[in-house]
This record gives C-alpha cells, structure tokens and sequence, in this order.
C-alpha cells in the first residue's frame, strides 16, 4: 500500500489537483496498485501546486507541479523509488520550505485537516492541555509575554484585548474569528482553515477559557467555499472528539462554535463592520468607543481577532511565551506568516521571524518576477497598504518600521508588479475600489473616495496636472484624518505612495501604456 | 475530468420560501443566513422573500431590503445559466489580468458584470479568491481555477458559454 498526499487547498484544486487524484486512483487500478490518497493542505509552495507526496521509509517525497499526464510516469516512480523529472527530494528538505520558521503553520499540508487523530499527533490540543490546566490569569501572562499582535493588520497586542474582555463583566460573551480575508494577495487565512483547522478553533476555545465565553464565531468569507467546508468539518470533528461542546476535555470549561458566511463585502474585514454583519444587519463600521472588548457582538464583551491572532495562540500555550517572543524584532514578537503574490517566481508562504527585509523577500525568496522583467513597485498589507519602489527594500518586516515609512504590514500580504506597471492606474483602482466597497457611514470615505477616481482621471487626462495634484493629496489627508475606520483612513496609501515614489507615471498616460493596454 | 455542475435551482414558491426562512429564524442575527439560503435555493433572492424575512424577524421591511442591498452577493434577479467570475484584484492585475479580462469581455461580447444576451454567462469581477500565489484566477459556478493564460481562459469562456 502506498500512501499518497494530494492537497486539497484551494490553490492546488484550481490547477488541477481533483483531476490529480482521479487520475492517480484510475491508473492505479489498472496496474493493480494499492493506493490510500490522502488530502492533505497546502505546504504553501504554490508554484509546485499541485505537489504531490510519497510516504517513504525515510520521510515523504515530494513531486510537483504534477499535471494529469505525469500521472502514470510518477506511479512507476513512485513505486519503483526510482528518478522522476518532477522529483524533488524529502519535503521537508526543500530550501523554499526549510529556511523558513513555521510556528503556526508547522502542521499545515503536513496533516489530514479532517483528522483529529492526526491532529494530536503531530502535537496539537497541548496548547489547549495546558491552558485546562492553568488559570486565566495565567494565560493571559503567557499571551502576553508571547508580544503576540494582531495578525489582521492592526498590530493591537493580542494579550490586551483578551484581558480587557476578561476583567469585562457580562452574562454572556463572545470569541469571534475574523476570517474575512478580503485583500488582495494575502491567502494565509484560507490555507491554515483548509490545511489545519483545529489549531484555529483551538486558539478560538483556550480565547473563552480565559475570558470565560462559551460561544465563537467565524466569519468567513463567502469567496473561499473551500475553507467554509473545512472549518464546518472540523467542528463537527472536534465535536465528536470532545474538543468543542460541554465539558471540553473533560474540564468544567464549554465551548461551542459556529461557522458564518459574509456576503461579498470588503468592509465586513474592519471588526465593527464584521459584528453588524454577523448581528444580520447592513456591514456599517460602527464608531469606536466604546470597544468590541467592552460592547461587542450583541451588545456582549467580545474578542475579535483574525485567524491567524487565534493560530498563534495553541504554540504560544504549548511552547511558552519565551519560545514564541524568541522570535522577530523590535516590538515585533515571534513570526508572521507572508503571503507572496503577484508576479513572482516563486509565490506561496512564507512564515518568518519578523525582520527579515523586503529586499530579501521580493530578489531571494520571490526569485524575481515570471515575466522575467524588473521588478519595478511592491505593493505590502493588500489595497490599503503602500506601493513601496526598490529604494525602501531595505525596510525591515516589522509593524513600526513599516509606519515609519507611511505604510503598513497589515496582513502580510505581497504584490509584486513588474515595469510595465502603471502607478497611475493603480492609485485610481485603489481610490475605485473605495468607492466601491465604503460602508457609506462616513463623509471622507464615501465621497473622498470618488472624488479621488474623478481628480486622478484628471491627471491623467493632462488636465491641470499641478493642481489636481494638489486635490489628490488634500482629499487624502482628510481622507486619512477624517475617516471612521482603516478602509477610508488607510486608502490614502496605496494612492500616496504611489504619488511619492512613482510621480513619472501621474501626467497623461503614457505612450508605452497606452500601447500595452 | 471534473466538469461544472450546472446550477440547479428551483422556481420561487411561497410555500418552500417560508420554510427556509423557518428553518433559520431561530438562530442570532439570522437575516445574512436566511438570504443566503434563499439565494442558494432559488438562484437569487426574489422580492416577495423580503417582507417574509422581516414579518419572520420582527424587522421592518426597510431594514431587510438594507442588507439586502447592502451585500454584493444577493441577487434581485435569476443569473446566467453559468457564473463566471474573474478575480479583478491587484495580485491577478500584476499578473496579465486586465488583458484577461479585456479578452473575456471580447469572447463573451459583453462588460463584465453583466450576463450575455442568450443568458448562458453572467460574467463578473471578484476581489480576491485567496488564490494570489497561482494567479489569475477565476470561479466558474464554484469550481475555482488559477494559473490562467489566454489558452486557459479560452477554455474556460468555452466552457462557460456551452
């Protein structure tokens, strides 16, 4: 019997990796070879999606990208042990792979995401062993000597906010998971809920035991149909293995959760947002005071953090605040897990110490642009982080570097343009989609936001360039200053930073674009 | 070869309506669940659900017709036999999207965010699928497909249009 992994991420099944496996139980069949396929997550090495993996003696051997018609090829090698062109030795072994840090994504496409068995196995629910067995004031100290911040983009220390709930009387609170992960080029969200779900709803269930709520929430985007499949299938796996419900591993602790399905809308990421929606009503963002820690689902003290904030949290408790703070720099505590995208080489994740430069990411671990031309603008944190040019690759990962810099880590995510980039276009699109997806509770977002699209068409028109600019950079500070949440505050720096480091391109379009277009 | 299943939807009946909204009602902050389920049932949310939905609730009709509106994804009216959405989002524009799209347009004969005039595609623009490293991507009525160039994307209009 071999045993064979095909992941069933969404990036491998959109090339190819369904047809993968019927092929593989089709040609096996026919030679008579006894095959288990086991579908595992995303090691996250997506240019060798789909990367398919032998279980061997020594460790597991990975091939890839596989199409349909290496299928039989790789059977003969597979059994056979012998050479392959797509062979690319033990897994584990691979440089992309091995030079990383992987603290929240050990387990992902290492696993069977539907198996709590092999869950624990490869070290899962220690975390929540351990937090059974101590106080929640002494969790909270673990989580917060951890410098844990929120992954989600915001940075707020992870450990405060649970507090803030905790000391928060109330009859009911709320642990709700943030995993509307709306930006573009970020997907760690969606990988870690397809390839290891039980280290979200983990960090979800040690969340209510330290703050004392007994329901979650995961508000999940209706994009990734993949991941609502999971996650559901998880619960109802850690269900069955008492891990959710009454009496969680035997403790005096209940915890129960449920899955919830946005509806296409960007702003339900910004956490205010995401509560109306989840309370059924219109994705307004709600002003702040007073704080979702104070009044937050339903009016309830509530923990809202992103997926990632919870992934973090089973290691934290296991491993120890230290062995998690070890990691990163600064203020910037233990590891983030980059999505790299865009037009690049090598694309995937890449989970890292913070600190590590952009430099090093988008010329080493990127491998450069596939259209093999240079790299010309780098855009950090999705539609409402900063276009960075090649003069900043020097600025470390690291929540204050980035600020200090106008701009933002957000939630890790990486765009990778090359030269024939317009950064004119780009700074319209990011004003465009704004417009589009404002909430339309506040003035500076609602109509600073078209008004934008309107002057930076101007510009490109060549009409009154100089003054236009100007418009540009004033509807962006009031924009900036005036906003009631990061979508209308933090659009001005895509469209900023785009003015800064690329003022060539704002002026009629040029030739070369018009040519390309 | 794993092909689209071809959306199956049943016709708007008051009867099944005011059993999916039943089936929901009970939960907190039910009306996103509910109109999804709608959706799901008849293809798009048809008009005569929403003030059900709000006698069910104990809401106004206002307020249901709100989030209705609100969310991209609830439909006024039935789509296209097939739904096929192109990511339009940064990641997917860095890589050859937009000459994508504007080849899609061409192929289908219609802007995106419309349906074609024999009403087998609607065509419309998604902001992110999540699958930035495999970029352009698409979704067609659910089945999700990266790496798109302009042999894949053919392919897909093909399939789409059939």
């Amino acid at each position: 019997m071999m045993r064979i992994y095909v992941p069933c991420d969404a990036a491998a099944v959109a090339v190819g990796a369904d047809e993968v496996v019927a092929q593989l139980e089709l040609a096996a069949a026919t030679r008579g070879i006894s095959i288990e396929i086991i579908r595992n997550g995303s090691r996250g090495l997506c240019w060798l999606e789909p990367m398919v993996e032998l279980a061997t003696a020594q460790d597991r051997v990975a091939f890839g990208p596989v199409g349909v018609a290496d299928v039989p090829s790789l059977l003969d090698a597979m059994s056979s042990n012998g050479p392959h062109r797509l062979r690319l030795g033990l897994a584990d072994e691979i440089p992309w792979l091995k030079r990383q840090t992987r603290l929240t994504f050990a387990r992902c496409g290492v696993i069977d995401p539907r198996s709590v068995e092999d869950y624990r196995a490869h070290g899962g629910t220690k975390g929540l062993e351990r937090a059974l067995s101590l106080t929640p004031q002494a969790i909270l100290a673990d989580v917060t000597n951890s410098g844990l911040r929120g992954r989600g983009g915001a940075g707020f220390p992870t450990g405060i906010k649970w507090k803030t709930v905790a000391d928060t009387n109330a009859d009911r609170k709320f642990i709700v998971c943030n995993a509307d992960e709306g930006d573009s080029g970020t997907f760690a969200d969606r990988m870690i809920m397809e390839g290891d779900p039980f280290v979200v709803i983990e960090g979800m269930t040690i969340a209510g035991i330290t703050v004392g709520a007994t329901k979650g929430y995961i508000y999940i985007r209706s994009e990734y149909p993949h991941a609502v499949i999971a996650m559901n299938a998880a619960i109802a796996a850690a269900k069955r293995a008492g891990l959710l419900g009454a009496r969680i591993g035997g403790s005096a602790h209940s915890f129960d959760l449920e899955v919830r399905v946005g509806a296409g809308a960007y702003v339900c990421g910004e956490e205010t947002s995401l509560l109306e929606s989840l309370e059924g009503r219109r994705g307004l963002v709600r002003a702040k005071p007073p704080l979702p820690a104070h009044k937050g689902l339903f009016g309830k003290p509530t923990v809202i953090n992103n997926v990632l904030s919870f992934a973090a949290i089973p290691f934290i408790l296991d491993n120890g605040a230290k062995a998690y703070a070890d990691f990163g720099m600064g203020r910037s505590r233990g590891t983030m897990p980059i999505q790299l995208a865009g037009n690049i080489k090598y694309g995937g994740l890449f989970e890292t110490a913070f600190g590590v430069t952009l430099g090093e990411l988008v010329d080493d671990i990127c491998g450069g642009t596939f259209t093999s031309r240079p790299v010309r603008a780098v855009q950090v944190g999705g539609p409402l982080g900063a276009y960075f040019p090649r003069a900043l690759f020097d600025t470390p990962f690291d929540y204050e570097a980035f600020a200090a810099c106008d701009s933002l880590i957000g939630h890790g995510g990486i765009v990778v343009f090359d030269d024939t980039v317009d950064m004119a276009k780009q700074a319209r699109f990011a004003f465009g989609f704004c417009a589009v997806e404002s909430c339309g509770k506040c003035t500076p977002c609602r109509i600073g936001s078209t008004r934008g699209v309107e002057t930076i068409d101007k510009i490109r028109n060549g009409e009154r360039v100089a003054e236009n600019l100007a418009v540009v950079e004033d509807l962006c500070n009031t924009m900036k200053f005036g906003s009631l949440c990061a979508l209308g505050g933090f659009t001005p720096y895509p469209v900023m930073s785009a003015l800064k480091h690329f003022s060539e391109d704002f002026g009629p379009a040029p030739a070369r674009l018009q040519a390309a277009e | 070869m794993t092909s689209p299943s071809e959306p199956c939807f049943e016709p708007w009946d008051q009867q099944r309506g005011a059993e999916i909204i039943a089936e929901h009602a009970t939960q907190e902050g039910a009306t996103l669940v509910i109109l999804h389920a709608l959706q799901d049932a008849f293809g798009y949310v048809p008009e005569p659900a929403i003030p059900m939905v709000a006698e069910a609730l104990n809401l106004s009709r206002a307020e249901v017709y709100g989030v209705f509106t609100f969310y991209h994804d609830f439909r006024k009216r039935p789509a296209g036999r097939h739904v096929l959405k192109l990511c339009r989002a940064e990641a997917c524009q860095a890589a050859g999207g937009d000459a994508l799209a504007a080849r899609a347009e061409k192929k289908l004969g219609v802007a995106i965010g419309n349906t074609t005039a024999d009403d087998r595609v609607t065509f419309e623009p998604i902001y992110c699928l999540g699958l930035c490293a495999t970029a352009p991507s698409a979704m067609l009525d659910g089945r999700v497909v990266g790496r798109l160039d302009e042999t894949r994307l053919d392919a897909l209009v093909a399939e789409a249009q059939r």
